[in-house]
């Protein structure tokens, strides 16, 4: 074979193997933005639901795609304040429901009163002692909302689906979740 | 070769196109129709054939590599999803970044753009629904930034960043 065609060889070898490598990152593109992804978990606001540390997470994108999220779902949004954040809230509310929250259990028993306005939703975090969510930040439009969490992966001894209604809180264990004292039981 | 592995064959390469179309789409730029006339003259000028719509609509190149770090600025042309309704898409252009004050049209008060949102505005204020009807929406929505016409031939050119001349962003 000559130089000519012992290069020609290589070249198509190269530009076959780099044309599997861009398909296969497409078809993983493809999967994470319209089926299912993982995500990272951490902080205070989804105690019990999920704890201090690290988890990882199964987040499906069609429901939020499709609008099939609804109140009790696990959600990954878009932080309104900064869209390069992602948080993990529960949409407590949809459009056009009528939500009642207190404002700030920590330290007072006032509450208000609020309708979601029509393509919002209303989240909050499951440890409501300690998260930053719409009683602070506002009902968010929908489209900022990624996926629903709906499966852990990690750590194994909580592998399991994330449900639609929050674990109940023992009050008598209101002060550990004031404190970010908690370990699973 | 057999009829079942031609249609085999087809199927394959048209699902590795689509895979690869969509990732590109979603990644680098789109080329999407510009419906309405909330951006006279900027998008579909006013003319008198209105019966070839559908034809003459402006079809504009759509960016999305700014959707890494979010870096927008005023006199941007953004696509987003419409807060009141997250299937519809608009395209409006920016005119308040966060910080920024606006001045509420036929009133005496002025609305600061809280913290990683911003104000759009149509470039045809009087056929334009807007941030000064839903307020200002959070950067997240964005999904890509015009920067040219594309279509029809006769208005290709590039899409500039013109200053807002009222809303008093000071």
């Amino acid at each position: 074979m000559s130089l000519f065609q012992q290069w020609a060889f290589i070249v198509k070898e190269a530009l076959d193997k780099s044309f599997l490598v861009a398909k296969f990152f497409c078809g993983v593109h493809v999967a994470n933005t319209y089926l299912c992804s993982t995500a990272l978990v951490q902080g205070p606001s989804m105690l019990p639901t999920f704890s201090l540390t690290n988890e990882l997470v199964l987040l499906e994108r069609i429901s939020t795609r499709n609008g099939k999220a609804g109140t009790g779902d696990v959600v990954i949004l878009q932080s309104p304040e900064n869209p390069r954040k992602f948080v993990t809230k529960r949409i407590i509310g949809m459009e056009g429901d009528k939500i009642t929250y207190v404002l700030d259990p920590k330290n007072s028993d006032s509450t208000e009163t609020v309708i979601v306005p029509k393509g919002h939703v209303w989240v909050q975090g499951d440890n409501i002692y300690n998260s930053y969510d719409s009683r602070n930040f506002g009902p968010v439009p929908y489209g900022l909302l990624q996926g629903k969490v709906f499966w852990r992966i990690w750590p194994t001894s909580a592998f399991g689906s994330i449900g639609r209604r929050p674990e109940t809180v023992d009050p008598a264990l209101k002060v550990r979740y004031i404190f970010n004292v908690y370990r699973r039981a | 070769m057999t009829s079942a592995s031609f249609i085999w064959n087809v199927c394959k390469s048209s699902f590795t196109f689509g895979l690869i179309g969509l990732t590109v789409s979603d990644r680098f730029a789109s080329v999407v129709p510009v419906r309405g006339l909330s951006m006279s003259p900027t998008f579909n000028p006013p003319n008198n054939s209105s019966s070839f719509r559908l034809f003459t609509d402006d079809h504009v190149l759509v960016e999305k590599r700014c959707l890494t770090d979010y870096k927008f600025s005023h006199g941007d042309v953004v696509v987003f999803c419409s807060p009141r309704n997250y299937k519809e898409r608009q395209i409006k252009r920016i005119t308040g970044m966060p910080g920024d004050w606006i001045s509420v049209p036929f009133s005496y008060d002025a609305v600061k753009i809280p913290e990683g949102h911003c104000w759009v505005e149509g470039d045809n204020p009087a056929d334009s629904l807007d941030s000064r009807s839903f307020g200002p929406i959070p950067l997240g929505l964005i999904r890509g930034r015009v920067t040219h016409i594309l279509w029809p031939p006769q208005r290709v050119q590039k899409i500039d960043k013109k200053l807002p001349r009222s809303g008093l962003s000071f």
